[in-house]
């Protein structure tokens, strides 16, 4: 498949790799914010390629994980009202909320459907006029512009019984959190190559000067992760705190702008709660007021919901790049993909589930690194 | 969640007013919106996420970017702690 297994070539990485080797002289860590560069880097074993001396931390760019738990206890009371077709991204119904889960009450006999894109939820809807739908509008600014084109043609189109329950994250005030935490120990960051598509990499720049991290943009495939991870080392090693693109053949400085005005035409910025971080100012969107009326929270009247997380569960940690997945008492013990106690176990790109499906069970002692 | 997958347009046309089109997934065929695309061209590769386009993939960078990894392999040869199994590992996922 072109632009796909041309990223996959071995003799390239050990390039790549070779380079690493050569270049770097001390330790550094650095975090991808993508959970899908997470699961990458750990099907495709780069942590295990890569020098001793760089550590990789996985970031919070994992929606399922980071969408609020009251978000999702709200979710659950909407698809149980009767009338209603709750519709959402497939990765969601297993996520756990304060005891049950979208699966679990679908088999007791609410009616949630997987949709693979935005525009069938509002095609359910006008296949069901006598029905309300709800989309699960979660998401980082890679999946905003989808959401934020489902209202827009639901409005276009006179739909009067769809609506969304919307948790939009966004990356830039993520990063600041992290970095000004005082427990923070990322020195550069590996930025994620589908939210820039859309977005670009400007919101960067600023933070990279601010902080004096380097941040890269980087892709998905193996050779993209490889080529991040190698600007990274070279910037640190040369003291450069500066923003590169390593994803140029999808990414510009300025991204998608057609989706941005689409984005902005919907949403307006938020506070945000992410599920075990906390309020993050400025990290969300909800929609314009002129779209309110496609809020599902002030369409339905939703009884008072009591978040109670698992108090065994340590995600915010983890997502913060503070501790491992195998850190937690409880992984592979208590928690696991069948029986999650936190959202980080769930989804594929949560970083629990990835170490628990690749056995990074323990830590790999450092003098076997690269040696095969 | 923020899966992206590449493919080819092999076709485009609209419904209620929204740019849409078959994209090709190396033989698997599925409709995306073009809404985002608004330059795309029948034959142009896209990255597909949750059903939409997200940009058009730059043949020209692409190129760069592939002719610069080739550069860098060539540099320093082998790494001896980068060994075959490395290699195997990729050629298992190709």
């Amino acid at each position: 498949m072109k632009h796909l297994s041309e990223y996959r070539d071995p003799g390239l990485a050990m390039g790549l790799l070779a380079d690493i080797h050569r270049t770097i002289t001390r330790p550094w860590v650095v975090m991808e914010i993508c959970g899908g560069q997470t699961y990458a880097i750990m099907r495709y074993g780069l942590d295990q390629l890569l020098p001793p001396e760089i550590e990789l931390v996985h970031g919070p760019g994992c929606p399922v994980c980071v969408t609020s738990l009251e978000l999702v206890d709200k979710a659950l009371a909407l698809a149980s009202k009767p009338g209603v077709i709750f519709t959402s991204y497939g990765d969601m119904l297993r996520v756990p909320g304060s005891g049950r889960d979208l699966f679990s009450i679908r088999a007791s006999s609410a009616d949630v459907r997987v949709v693979y894109s935005p525009l069938d939820a509002v095609q359910i809807a006008r296949q069901n006029p006598d029905k309300q739908v709800v989309f699960f509008a979660i998401g980082f600014e890679t999946t905003a512009p989808a959401n934020a084109m489902s209202v827009l043609s639901a409005h276009s189109l006179g739909l009067e019984n769809y609506s969304v329950l919307v948790s939009h994250v966004r990356v830039p005030p993520a990063m600041h959190a992290i970095l000004s935490s005082p427990r923070n120990r990322v020195q550069g960051f590996l930025a994620a190559g589908h939210v820039c598509t859309v977005m670009g990499y400007w919101e960067y720049e600023p933070i990279a000067r601010q902080y004096k991290v380097p941040v890269v943009v980087t892709g998905f495939e193996p050779l993209d992760l490889l080529q991040g991870i190698q600007k990274t080392i070279h910037l640190l090693e040369e003291g450069r705190a500066t923003v590169e693109n390593a994803y140029p053949r999808l990414v510009t400085r300025e991204g998608n702008r057609a989706a941005q005005n689409v984005i902005n035409k919907i949403f307006i910025e938020c506070d945000q709660k992410w599920r075990g971080i906390g309020l993050i100012p400025g990290s969300g969107w909800r929609l314009r007021s002129e779209y309110a009326h496609f809020d599902a929270e002030k369409r339905f009247s939703i009884d008072q919901v009591k978040p109670e997380e698992s108090p065994e569960c340590i995600a915010g940690q983890i997502l913060q790049g503070i501790i491992k997945p195998h850190d937690c008492p409880g992984f592979g013990i208590q928690c696991t993909p069948e029986h999650p106690l936190g959202a980080t176990m769930v989804s594929s790109e949560g970083a629990c589930a990835a170490y628990y499906r690749y056995s990074r069970k323990t830590l790999v002692p450092t003098d076997q690194v690269g040696s095969g | 969640m923020c899966l992206a997958v590449p493919g080819k347009i092999v076709e485009i046309y609209h419904i209620d007013g929204l740019a849409m089109g078959k994209v090709d997934f190396g033989g698997v065929v599925r409709e995306a919106c073009l809404e985002y695309v608004p330059n795309a061209k029948v034959g142009d590769y896209t990255l597909i996420h949750v059903g939409f386009a997200l940009n058009l993939i730059s043949e020209q960078e692409a190129m760069e970017t592939l002719a610069m990894l080739n550069e860098i392999a060539s540099l320093g040869g082998e790494d001896p702690s980068a060994d075959h199994n490395s290699r195997s590992r990729f050629a298992s996922e190709i």
